[in-house]
């Protein structure tokens, strides 16, 4: 066996193993409306990707699917070597792995931010309640708000609520974290304090998709940005390709109307 | 022209503090204090003026001559009606006095009632850890509060070295007690299960929380009553004695869970489904979810709902009269045939309405204050 065919098989395998999660001919419906048509998108391990597209267009829908929140009919959907079908079992085994931050921040308002982030932990993973304290604290500073563990949510400002809702995703230490429109909600001033704790979970090597329209956060982290319209993949690219020389018209008409007013 | 006229405007008004650093004035004094709340709450318009009035007019009238009746003029001691009439020809509170161990006690022997006093002292000492949760020692006042049922009944009706009590000696104040607490504290958690069942996404338990629960709505206490004292024995085989007690207990617990349900099924839909999306999402399982994310939140939503069912409940328990059990107003009742004391029914219900008002009202107030104390999100 030569050197060169044995580098070869190699990379191959690594680039097999790589990929946590394999979305294969997938479709969904609502009804009879066909939300999800044909989705196939393979994405590495450590990959950033945005997803972007008009509203309607079916990219929440498609993230969505990936911790099972809405069920696909037809085609296939695996995590990190789990398929996703009605066995609850690897429902729950992919969940453990999968963080997701809500465009609405979904923080439980009863409960205040310290307890909001070891919730999971200590009834999912079972870890110790001072361990899981200890490890929620770490997450808090590092999104900068460990002074305000022992406050409801309700005490806190919009950008504030989303830090905490994506340390407390972090929390059960996910290998991969879905973003769902994390910024729409927030007032134009807060936008840039979420921003910055996505830019630092990017340079750590966490896997993430994540819809957004701040294309500005796409140039700086994704390795790839997906468009979606109509329940499709239109394009996917680098974001240098993607925004300098976009290959459909619905990408450079959705591209003129988002970047130029 | 007119830009003079502005630029000279602007001088006039020039400030005296440098612009971005107001200082914080106390507000005017007429929105402020005694005056302002009079003015505000009682004089802010021609209506508002003229329903003071009437209101003034109203308590003047009726206050004083009530008052006179209740405590001025009123006999406290006396051997039966006449002796009341000599002395005052107000109420006529001797009566309720020489009845109260009865009102209390019912028929229950007397050599006995300390179970009766210990059982209230043992409630008393339950129910404070679960309504108040910085109670020193809670989790052990609550693990008590568990095992409470098992000694009041043990207390109450006997057995194991007590001489056994026949629950038809029950009566008064004590047989709605227990009427009235049993069917709160069991009614809640299938109440909650209820709901649960009622928003399942299994197909039989969803029938049946649902029939189950329309039925409940669908015929009233007192027929539930009926049928519990008298039907159930048809279809029981022959011979067994299933206590009279027991089965109101259980047809109050049903029927007021039935109710609940509905209450809470309420608070669960008022939950937004983002938080079951979020608790979904990070791997909780049905039940923690609900247990932990949801129901604290719904139940908090239901508790004036929750609150208005226990009340109604409560007072329901006046109905066990109808199947020959004497509550507090069955023994009022019982008492006024007594010739001895004829004609003294204001006394009766009042007093009776005096016991109910105050547990009622008791409860009304927990619920607000459990209220205040939840409120962790900022009302705007």
């Amino acid at each position: 066996m030569s050197n060169s065919t044995k580098i070869g098989t190699e990379q191959m395998n690594t680039d097999q193993d790589n990929i946590v999660i394999r979305i294969n001919e997938m479709h969904k419906w609502y009804g009879q409306f066909h939300v999800l048509k044909n989705i196939n998108l393979n994405v590495k391990r450590g990959e950033k990707i945005v997803i972007c597209g008009p509203s309607g267009s079916g990219k929440s829908t498609m993230i969505r699917c990936i911790n099972r929140l809405e069920e696909h009919q037809q085609g296939q959907i695996v995590v990190d070597g789990t398929e996703l079908s009605n066995d609850l079992k690897n429902i729950e085994v992919v969940r453990k792995e999968v963080g997701m931050v809500f465009q609405h921040f979904n923080l439980f308002p009863h409960l205040t931010v310290l307890e909001n982030c070891t919730l999971a932990p200590i009834w999912v993973r079972k870890t110790p309640r001072l361990e899981a304290e200890e490890m929620a604290m770490q997450y808090l500073e590092r999104v900068k708000i460990p002074d305000q563990a022992n406050k409801f949510p309700g005490q806190l400002s919009g950008g504030q609520q989303q830090r905490v809702a994506i340390a407390r995703s972090l929390c059960m230490k996910p290998r991969i974290m879905l973003f769902d429109e994390p910024t729409s909600a927030l007032d134009p001033e807060m936008i840039k304090e979420v921003l910055d704790v996505m830019i630092e979970l990017a340079s750590e090597g966490i896997t993430m998709l994540c819809v957004t329209h701040e294309m500005g956060f796409a140039k700086t982290v994704a390795d790839r940005v997906i468009f979606m319209d109509g329940g499709e993949i239109i394009e996917e690219n680098s974001p240098q390709h993607f925004f300098d020389n976009p290959q459909h018209d619905r990408t450079r008409l959705f591209l003129s109307q988002i970047l130029n007013h | 022209m007119n830009n003079e006229n502005t630029s000279a405007m602007n001088a006039s008004i020039k400030p005296d503090y440098t612009v971005g650093e107001h200082p914080d004035l106390p507000p005017p004094s007429n929105t402020v204090g005694t005056i302002a709340w009079v003015r505000e709450n009682l004089l802010s318009s021609p209506a508002n003026i003229i329903m003071t009035i009437l209101s003034i007019y109203f308590l003047y009238k009726v206050l004083p001559p009530s008052l006179n009746w209740m405590f001025f003029d009123a006999a406290y001691v006396g051997e039966d009606r006449n002796a009341c009439r000599a002395v005052a020809n107000g109420a006529c509170w001797a009566f309720i006095s020489e009845r109260f161990q009865l009102f209390t006690y019912g028929f229950y022997p007397i050599e006995h009632r300390w179970r009766v006093d210990l059982s209230f002292v043992l409630l008393v000492v339950a129910v404070i850890p679960i309504l108040f949760d910085k109670t020193p020692y809670r989790k052990y006042g609550l693990i008590f509060a568990m095992v409470f049922p098992f000694i009041a009944g043990w207390l109450l009706t006997g057995g194991l070295g007590l001489a056994p009590v026949p629950t038809e000696k029950f009566g008064g104040f004590m047989l709605t007690l227990v009427v009235g607490i049993t069917g709160i504290a069991f009614s809640l958690p299938l109440g909650i299960l209820l709901a649960l069942g009622r928003q399942s996404n299994l197909p039989i338990i969803k029938v049946f929380c649902v029939s189950f629960i329309e039925f409940i709505r669908g015929v009233p206490l007192i027929t539930l009553l009926f049928v519990a004292s008298t039907m159930l024995s048809y279809f029981l085989p022959p011979g067994t004695n299933f206590d009279l007690l027991l089965r109101v207990l259980i047809m109050v617990t049903l029927f007021s869970a039935g109710y609940m349900a509905e209450v809470i099924r309420g608070g669960l839909q008022a939950i937004p489904k983002g938080q079951f999306e979020a608790s979904d999402a990070m791997g909780l399982k049905y039940w923690p979810s609900m247990r932990l994310i949801v129901l604290p939140q719904a139940l908090k939503i239901s508790i004036p709902g929750i609150v208005n069912t226990f009340i109604g409940l409560y007072k329901d328990t006046t109905l066990v009269i109808i199947i020959g059990l004497l509550d507090p107003l069955g023994i009022g009742r019982a008492s006024l045939s007594d010739t001895k004391w004829t004609g003294l029914s204001n006394e009766v219900y009042l007093f009776v309405a005096l016991f109910f008002f105050i547990s009622c009202f008791g409860m009304s107030r927990y619920s607000l204050y459990l209220e205040n104390k939840l409120q962790t999100e900022h009302r705007k």
